[in-house]
């Protein structure tokens, strides 16, 4: 546990990022899951006022769908930086890789608010009295481009770099 | 009529003033006590326990009281304070571990044969908390019974004391801060804390589209809003708690390193 010099802390570090790869992957999409709820509720919700608390229109799976996924994003915002202040107190904290967690979960929840909760469930739409295609298309893209960049930063990450001179 | 109802609730506001004054003066006392005997008990702990029945008391008496009845926003805040709020800083100044040890050995031992019954093991599991807490409300604002609440003194009273004592107990069976006989896993309370938290922002939205009888639409709109993220808030203090406590719980086992400890 006591390293000596730098080499030994990052050849340290490679070995635990390895053991707690998944786990960097998930404080990464559950932050980035609470980080979108977040900027939903207050950019979209409280700012601008394009959504609405409720607009009577939902069905009631929407409003239960709704429900868990508020709750379980508040939850998941909270734990996932526990979670980082786990890897750190390992030191396996893997920045490349958390951050492929962060967009991935970032753009997987907008994609679902966009298609699912806003289309299917009806929830809410992204704003009213207006022509909605342009938004919604927007929207999914938006969501399409973080899960790009979420999946590309996974993918590179798959398996530790061959460390040289450690 | 109106006279007699103002009279009948001040002596009930002159007897709820004297349970407050004697819940701190026993916390305190024991306290006192348990210093004596053990490591001195926290200040913070005290401090928690005083906050906690202050929040008890202004749902109870003083202006917020009497506005309730009428208003039902401030009723939704007096909900927070006396069903989350209250709970959450009592469960903090953790009651039941200062009663063990204040009591003498004998009756401490008793206390703990109550606590390892199965009545305790079966109303402090997370799973029945839950029901008693996320449920007693949704029979509250989807039926008569808030309607019927303020019409019948008695029953206002029952329906206060369930609020605070389900959100007691469903508080402690989430967050263990006071001695637990029977344990259930983190996991497991994760998913009921969910669960519970997912129920009372529903049940927020179906009272914006659909209030208690005799409630204005501006009152229930702002009153449900604020039960959302008001929840949302004290909410947020009971998941870092529950987190927290899971960090702690989850560290690493410290390993020897080679040539030994330095």
């Amino acid at each position: 546990m006591v390293a000596t010099n730098d080499g030994a802390k990052a050849y340290v570090n490679g070995k635990n990022r390895k053991l707690y790869s998944t786990r960097n992957l998930w404080s990464g999409v559950l932050f980035g899951l609470g980080l979108a709820a977040f900027v939903d509720e207050t950019v979209f919700h409280q700012l601008l006022h394009w959504h609405h608390f409720y607009d009577q229109s939902t069905s009631n799976i929407g409003l239960v769908s709704d429900g868990l996924f508020h709750a379980f994003s508040w939850f998941a915002t909270i734990a996932s930086l526990f979670l980082f202040a786990d890897l750190r107190r390992r030191d396996a904290f893997w920045l490349k890789r958390w951050l492929g967690g962060l967009f991935f979960g970032t753009g997987a929840f907008q994609l679902y608010d966009g298609t699912i909760q806003h289309k299917l469930l009806r929830l809410h739409q992204i704003r009213y009295n207006v022509d909605i295609l342009p938004y919604d298309v927007a929207w999914n893209i938006i969501a399409l481009i973080l899960l790009i960049i979420g999946g590309i930063l996974l993918w590179k990450t798959r398996k530790l770099p061959e460390r040289t001179g450690s | 009529m109106e006279h007699g109802l103002h009279s009948e609730v001040t002596a009930a506001e002159f007897g709820v003033a004297l349970l407050m004054l004697t819940a701190i003066v026993i916390y305190m006392n024991a306290s006192v006590v348990s210093g004596k005997r053990n490591r001195k008990w926290p200040l913070y702990r005290i401090f928690l326990w005083i906050l906690g029945v202050l929040a008890i008391g202004a749902v109870c008496i003083g202006p917020l009281a009497s506005r309730a009845h009428s208003d039902f926003t401030v009723h939704m805040f007096n909900h927070l304070l006396i069903g989350m709020l209250a709970p959450l800083l009592m469960v903090l100044s953790s009651p039941v571990a200062l009663l063990l040890r204040s009591l003498s050995v004998a009756s401490a031992r008793k206390v703990a044969g109550i606590l390892k019954s199965r009545l305790v093991y079966f109303m402090g599991h997370p799973i029945t908390a839950a029901i008693l807490n996320t449920g007693g409300l949704f029979v509250l604002y989807t039926t008569d019974l808030y309607f019927l609440m303020h019409d019948y003194f008695l029953l206002y009273v029952l329906v206060h004391f369930h609020l605070f004592a389900a959100g007691y107990l469903f508080t402690a069976s989430i967050i263990y801060i006071d001695p637990v006989a029977h344990r259930v896993g983190f996991l497991y309370r994760a998913i009921v804390l969910v669960t519970a938290l997912a129920g009372h922002g529903l049940l927020a939205k179906l009272i914006y589209a659909d209030p208690p009888e005799t409630v204005l639409k501006s009152q229930a709109e702002a009153g449900s809003m604020l039960m959302y993220y008001g929840g949302d808030a004290i909410d947020a203090v009971l998941i870092i708690v529950f987190c927290y406590q899971w960090f702690i719980s989850a560290r690493p086992r410290q390993t020897v390193p080679e040539g030994g400890f330095k």
